[in-house]
């Protein structure tokens, strides 16, 4: 079913985005629901949340969740929620809502946007926080026995050393200790008092879901089983782990288990400088590390209100354009691993990807873990023969490559038997679950951060954002290849108009000052809208760093999505959303 | 389009793709590590099979490769202007080691895998040198801060990545007489960079004498 964007009501004129504009509309129907109201946010007063909620998303069109974390005060905690109006766009609406440090409960708003659901799970598992109402709330990346909540600000993780890098004993006096002998691994973990390992049973018996089950109507009398597989299967992209509820082949609800690859990215990043971030961020989605560092580049730049030079922003552009092609190369590569086309066409793909690979690794030094932006500009200028290279791809086989992948992939009559019609994720209900990119816009949700909210310099380029009409799986590679062909038709542009002069603004620093404050910064990545909240108390340390991973938000919708599908459809499925799971764990 | 001509189009692309892997093997006939086909295979124009054949082959390393960071030192010279050679251990003699421990690298670093202790006088004065130096190259990440924050162009990024080795805990702590290499090295593996650098410090030095 494919949205089409109804025209603008006439109070568009208003920014309706803006905070003050809404809260005096919230005003008007729930009187005493708004606590305070700043030029960034809106507080809500706890019990309202859910009426506010519903009233931003019935009356004022903000139907899309973004971005869904919490702030621990010490005193209190803060839930943070973004909001946009698809049909609108532009910066975020703030919402927040307070709660007590001791017992934190705030009302789940998964009734309203089924989207908070993944994100409501985390903020339970890392800060402690209850969403009362929410249907499966129960631990998501952590396992089920884990004493404590790692993200708040008094958790201390095993080999901690301080509060913030860098550390005292690194430098003057700074004899090298192996961590381990330091820390023994057994002295730092801590179980629940009555931890018995050999008994523990987790707690995980069925499946629960958010959305419906699939009533599946047979007349064989059937049992219900549960299939569980991964983290380690050759199937499930890393260490995704799946556990489905199957009727005879019908796969009636499915519940990912994840965290088989968490690392507490968001911990390191408040322990870390802003800085020192950079190269974590390429650890995220790692097939796309340099759209990943503009990201965050463009949140901290946001901040601390600077802007990068001419030639960085082209370079930047032109970094991010490539990391699309080739994300999505591989994703669609993968996808036909999926299908049992094993490997020919992701090696096809990734051939590709390898000559991309070779200019970033000549530009940055690195050919995944890149590294490449700076606040303010770019690491280094690209070198000598670069831009001659990525002129012959773009112009001549990157386009030619794009054919026959295409040509020879999409058209095959036995991926359209694989494909169309399965998985359909129809428009409202994609955005619903907070879907982004290529999921979003193959259900017809005309979408795009690069148009929505323009970062860097995209206003300046002639694209257009390719939708599909179903939202099934063939859409959602149809969709892919025209991006691609965007992404091309944005590099022949930035390539034409790319000037000479600095790469930097100011002097390189590696101490930056950021003012006090929060940003919600965000960009388009190959897999969606990546975005990180950052907050700021003025010390070279971000207070809260928090990341909204594509791929973590899309696995909630998994179960809508391969609900009533067969077992084999739902390996296709998983492969079309394309996970990573170094973003989806962090 | 009837059925399963998509199909058929995919061998054929499959097909023409393995036709092609040995076209150029038959074009260099007796010559298959040829470095200049080697070249051509994997620049942006290759063609067919792109596979390197590791260890017999390697990629060329652009000069911006960033991989373990080591300590630049300017080794002693003899009468002709030469890098002396210690006998010994057929190594350049350390003559100025450029670090000064100020720390700045170690404060840089994301994961903190840099240890320095600075060297004191006998009177307990601190002086501008590390005594001691260390790299924990498991907790390095490689993403270059060090040498691009380094004031001193004292520390710099290596090229060598092949580091497989059978224990950790005493050879993956890279000491001072690890990290240590000469600027003869370095000036090999990053031409444009030392070109740029000493350039830069010559216009310094001549500033300086000026005044």
């Amino acid at each position: 079913m494919a949205v089409t964007p109804p025209p603008a009501p006439p109070e568009t004129r208003v920014n309706l985005n803006d905070p003050q504009v809404v809260a005096e509309k919230i005003k008007t129907t729930l009187p005493d629901a708004v606590e305070s109201v700043s030029a960034q946010a809106i507080v809500v007063q706890n019990d309202k949340l859910l009426e506010v909620a519903r009233y931003l998303h019935d009356s004022l069109g903000f139907d899309y969740l973004n971005n869904l974390t919490s702030v621990d005060w010490l005193d209190r905690f803060e839930v943070v929620y973004h909001l946009t109006a698809i049909r609108r766009g532009g910066t975020p609406l703030t919402l927040k809502v307070n709660a007590a440090r001791d017992n934190p409960t705030v009302p789940s708003l998964v009734p309203v946007y089924r989207g908070a659901d993944c994100q409501e799970r985390e903020v339970y598992d890392l800060m402690g926080v209850r969403f009362t109402g929410h249907p499966n709330l129960r631990r998501i990346l952590m396992w089920d026995g884990f004493e404590g909540y790692p993200l708040r600000k008094d958790y201390k993780e095993p080999y901690y050393e301080e509060d913030h890098k860098p550390f005292g004993t690194r430098w003057d006096q700074g004899h090298h200790v192996i961590a381990e002998d330091r820390n023994p691994w057994h002295d730092n973990v801590k179980y629940p008092g009555n931890f018995d390992a050999l008994a523990f049973k987790p707690p995980r018996d069925e499946i629960r879901t958010i959305g419906v089950e699939q009533a599946v109507a047979t007349k064989l009398r059937t049992d219900k089983i549960i299939l569980n597989f991964g983290p380690q299967h050759p199937s499930t992209h890393g260490v995704l782990r799946l556990r489905a509820t199957l009727d005879g082949e019908t796969v009636v609800a499915v519940e990912p288990v994840l965290g088989y690859l968490h690392r507490n990215h968001e911990k390191i990043g408040e322990r870390n400088t802003y800085l020192g971030n950079m190269p974590f961020t390429d650890r995220l989605d790692y097939f796309t590390s340099m759209a990943n560092n503009l990201a965050y580049a463009v949140g901290v730049e946001k901040l601390m209100g600077i802007k990068p030079p001419e030639r960085a922003e082209y370079i930047r552009v032109i970094m991010a354009e490539l990391t699309r092609w080739l994300g999505h190369a591989v994703a669609v590569g993968f996808l036909y691993n999926e299908l049992g086309a094993f490997y020919t066409p992701l090696i096809y793909g990734l051939e590709e990807r390898e000559l991309i690979l070779d200019l970033f690794e000549a530009a940055s030094g690195s050919r995944m873990m890149c590294n490449y932006v700076r606040f303010g500009g770019v690491a280094r200028d690209v070198p000598a023969g670069f831009l001659d290279k990525c002129q012959y791809l773009v112009d001549e086989r990157l386009p030619r490559k794009t054919d026959e992948l295409e040509s020879y992939l999409v058209k095959n009559e036995l991926f359209l038997a694989r494909a169309r019609n399965v998985g359909v994720l129809p428009g409202d209900v994609a955005i619903n679950y907070s879907a982004a990119g290529p999921v979003l816009r193959a259900s017809g949700v005309k979408y795009d951060v690069r148009r929505a909210e323009p970062y860097s310099i995209y206003d300046r380029f002639e694209f257009e954002i390719p939708t599909g009409t179903v939202g099934d799986v063939y859409d959602r590679i149809v969709v892919r290849f025209a991006e691609m062909r965007q992404s091309l038709r944005i590099l022949k542009q930035a390539l034409k108009g790319i000037p000479a002069g600095e790469i930097m603004t100011g002097k390189k620093n590696y101490q930056v000052r950021v003012p006090k404050g929060e940003v919600y910064g965000r960009a388009e990545n190959p897999k969606g809208e990546l975005g990180f909240y950052l907050v700021s108390d003025g010390s070279p340390n971000p207070y809260r760093y928090h990341v909204r991973s594509p791929s973590f938000i899309h696995l909630g919708a998994l179960n809508e999505m391969s609900a009533g599908y067969k077992i084999a459809d739902l390996i296709v499925i998983q492969g079309s959303i394309d996970v990573v799971m170094g973003e989806v764990d962090r | 389009m009837a059925f399963g001509l998509g199909l058929l189009n995919g061998l054929r692309y499959t097909l023409s793709r393995v036709l092609k892997t040995y076209a150029g093997d038959f074009r260099h006939l007796g010559r298959r590590y040829d470095a200049k086909e080697f070249a051509r295979r994997q620049s942006v124009r290759g063609d067919g099979i792109i596979t390197v054949q590791y260890p017999e082959e390697k990629l060329a390393v652009p000069e911006n490769f960033r991989y373990i960071p080591f300590l630049v030192y300017e080794p002693a010279l003899d009468e002709n202007g030469k890098p002396k050679i210690d006998p010994a251990t057929g190594k350049q003699v350390i003559g100025i080691e450029r670090c000064t421990a100020c720390g700045i690298c170690a404060k840089v670093c994301p994961p903190q895998c840099i240890w320095i202790v600075r060297a004191t006088t006998p009177e307990g004065k601190p002086k501008p040198k590390p005594a001691e130096f260390y790299i924990d190259i498991d907790v390095c990440m490689n993403c270059g801060y060090c040498a691009e924050f380094c004031p001193f162009d004292a520390i710099k990024m290596d090229h060598d990545y092949e580091l497989a080795n059978y224990e950790r805990h005493v050879s993956h702590i890279y000491d001072m007489p690890t990290l240590l290499k000469s600027t003869t090295y370095y000036a090999k593996i990053h031409p444009l960079d030392w070109e740029q650098e000493e350039a830069a410090r010559k216009a310094k030095e001549a500033a300086k004498a000026k005044k």
